[in-house]
């Protein structure tokens, strides 16, 4: 098979091999089960949001609100419902709604939900957090274990696949976001599909943000703020162009374990932690600017 | 050219039929009617504290520091694209000035060696400003990222650059002299309230009465028509992201200045406040319209509500609530309007 250089899962593999090089060479201990496990439970939740983003991404939106309906979780696809009211129904630009949306979601929170922690999490979340698939001790005695909630981004990336690619909604959902003017020339109710994917988009916040409560084993509304920068990083990261139309699955699971694995080892290498956001930029800055300038050249050589 | 071509849509002769319906069926005739009634309501709430001079005062040292990131915002929307790292350069900026500050003369510094100090940092903030916003415009306009990538992407840069430096904590210690910026006035007029007024009529200059305010409203109209247009895509978008930039980092020395220290994350909540002042100025997200007129007058509605609900002591997470939900509401306001334009 040949490699496709100009790829953005190219780019970010390569990306993770050299960081995991660079990373063993440095502290040996890196290499191992534990840390594996580490990271696939951290990239849990990241996953869970990132495949969500991935969709509204493919469909010409983007979604900032998405953390806010997770600390909500519950009651969150109406929430997730009140976005494509915006959207959709009023042509409005889907940054600026969801900014406002998630706005209001997390000053209601906090304004009538209160801001202190709620720690006496249901008994049955509690259980469910301690269940785990596969658990063991290495040679030199660390502790590895791995959730069963693992198993709903297992789940989560599936069924998205499934969607996006074996359904005629999926090939819907590609076809608004290269031309929504096209999809409704050729008959696709634009309207219906929007709401679809913002409702997805709601009902996975909502699903992993009971998954975040059940594993802190508290729930916090502060928690999860913030994350949606590296959670659209991820996505952007993995190849879906913020103009719609085109993303995969697998590019965005590699943005995902990208971000997770340099949040969690930046400091393994030496960056002390106060320098993971300007790591973060500049992997958004590089990881979206070259496939955009290569665009660029390319459209400016055809025409 | 026909000399009347030269100037940008607003301005020219509209069909002007009197009195007050015609006021209220402009953009701005309605945007004076809601500072009008927001601020009615509120005086009728609460006389007794919100018609004084103290609370007027205290409005007009408020507001210009965000005031002025709007204008910095509502330059970068008039091309239709949009600067989420105004904050963070703001805070670099004002770090990088408070580090000069503290560096070179301290708090005891008084007379020549505290001014000059003084003038060194403005310098460097300003400098710093425009350097964010040359690496924004060159980053949009040469290697064609989306606006919303390029300054989500530089904003995190800029804020963990600040945080970096500073290591988190607050920079404190600068001479009393600098206090005059934020906290001054002249003749009675608050400082801070002419520094808007000084960025607002450039802002306006630049828009109203250059080529470079034109072309930016063509850019915002159509990209594509404007470069057959002939005109310089590039040129034009590293000039707005630069203003913007150096816009910014201004309102960052008077952010400084007022909290007399410089934090990594001041202002945070400022970013989407910004935003829904540009978009209840009537400033459309698309690109292309837009008057700072609309601006200041979106500016001082929501420092009427602001002043309002903090003297009925409403939490600021309801505040954020009512940011959000009043975002909403007036895109969708504005978007029925666009519809019923059109028909």
């Amino acid at each position: 098979m040949k490699i496709d250089w100009t790829r953005n899962e190219t780019l970010v593999f390569l990306v993770i091999v050299a960081f995991c090089l660079v990373a063993t060479a440095v502290d040996p201990a890196f290499l191992s089960l534990p840390t594996l496990f580490d990271l696939l439970r951290n990239s849990i939740v990241t996953g869970i949001f990132a495949i969500g983003v991935l969709l509204v991404l493919i469909s010409g939106g983007i979604d900032v609100s998405f953390t806010a309906i997770a600390a909500f979780s519950m009651y969150t696809t109406t929430l997730g419902l009140i976005n494509p009211v915006f959207v959709a129904g009023f042509r409005l630009p889907p940054l600026i709604v969801t900014l406002g949306t998630l706005s209001a979601f997390r000053g209601f929170l906090l304004t009538f939900v209160g801001s202190q922690l709620i720690s006496n999490v249901p008994a049955g979340m509690r259980d469910f957090s301690r269940l785990t698939m596969l658990r063991g001790t290495t040679g030199e005695g660390y502790f590895y274990s791995l959730p069963w909630a693992f198993l709903a981004l297992v789940l989560v990336v599936i069924g998205t696949w499934f969607l996006l690619n074996r359904t005629l909604l999926g090939r819907k959902i590609f076809a608004i976001g290269g031309s929504s003017e096209s999809a409704h020339r050729i008959g696709i109710g634009v309207r219906g599909v929007q709401v679809f994917v913002y409702a997805y988009v709601g009902a996975l916040s909502g699903l992993a943000g009971i998954i975040r409560a059940s594993l802190a084993r508290v729930a916090n509304p502060f928690d999860l703020v913030g994350l949606e920068l590296s959670v659209i990083a991820a996505v952007v990261l993995g190849g879906a162009r913020l103009t719609g139309g085109y993303g995969t699955i697998t590019g965005t699971l590699l943005g995902v374990a990208l971000i997770v694995l340099v949040s969690n080892s930046l400091i393994l290498l030496g960056i002390p932690s106060t320098w993971q956001s300007v790591v973060f930029g500049t992997l958004i800055l590089l990881g979206t600017g070259l496939p955009a300038y290569q665009a660029k050249r390319a459209a400016l050589r055809a025409g | 050219m026909d000399q009347d071509m030269n100037k940008p849509a607003a301005q020219r002769p509209a069909r002007q039929p009197g009195g007050v319906q015609a006021l209220l069926s402009s953009e701005i005739g309605q945007l004076s009617a809601l500072a009008l009634v927001i601020f009615v309501v509120m005086a009728a709430l609460d006389p007794s504290r919100f018609l004084t001079t103290g609370n007027f005062s205290s409005m007009a040292f408020q507001f210009p520091e965000f005031a002025i990131l709007s204008l910095a915002m509502m330059l970068s929307m008039m091309t239709g694209g949009i600067d989420l790292s105004v904050v963070g350069v703001s805070n670099l900026a004002a770090v990088v000035a408070a580090l000069i500050l503290s560096a070179l003369a301290g708090p005891q510094a008084l007379g020549l060696a505290a001014g000059a100090t003084i003038a060194l940092a403005i310098a460097a903030a300003l400098l710093v400003g425009a350097l964010c916003g040359l690496l924004n415009g060159v980053i949009i306009g040469v290697f064609g990222l989306p606006p919303i990538l390029a300054t989500l992407g530089s904003g995190l840069i800029f804020t963990g650059l600040a945080v970096a430096i500073t290591g988190g904590s607050a920079v404190l210690g600068f001479p009393p002299a600098f206090a005059f910026l934020g906290n001054g006035a002249v003749f009675g007029v608050p400082m801070p309230l002419i520094v808007f007024v000084v960025i607002a009529a450039v802002v306006w200059l630049v828009l109203e009465r250059t080529a470079l305010g034109l072309r930016i409203q063509m850019l915002g109209t159509n990209q594509l028509a404007a470069r057959f247009a002939g005109i310089d895509d590039l040129a034009v978008t590293v000039r707005t992201y630069l203003l913007s930039g150096i816009f910014s980092a201004a309102a960052g020395l008077v952010i400084m200045s007022r909290a007399n220290s410089a934090k990594a994350d001041y202002g945070s909540s400022y970013l989407l406040l910004s935003i829904l002042i540009c978009v209840l100025g009537g400033i459309n997200p698309y690109g292309g319209f837009g008057r700072v007129a609309g601006l200041v007058l979106a500016v001082l509605s929501l420092q009427f509500l602001s002043s309002g609900l903090n003297m009925l002591q409403v939490s600021n997470f309801a505040k954020e609530l009512i940011w959000g939900g009043l975002l909403l509401a007036v895109m969708v306001a504005n978007g029925i309007q666009f519809s019923r334009k059109r028909r």
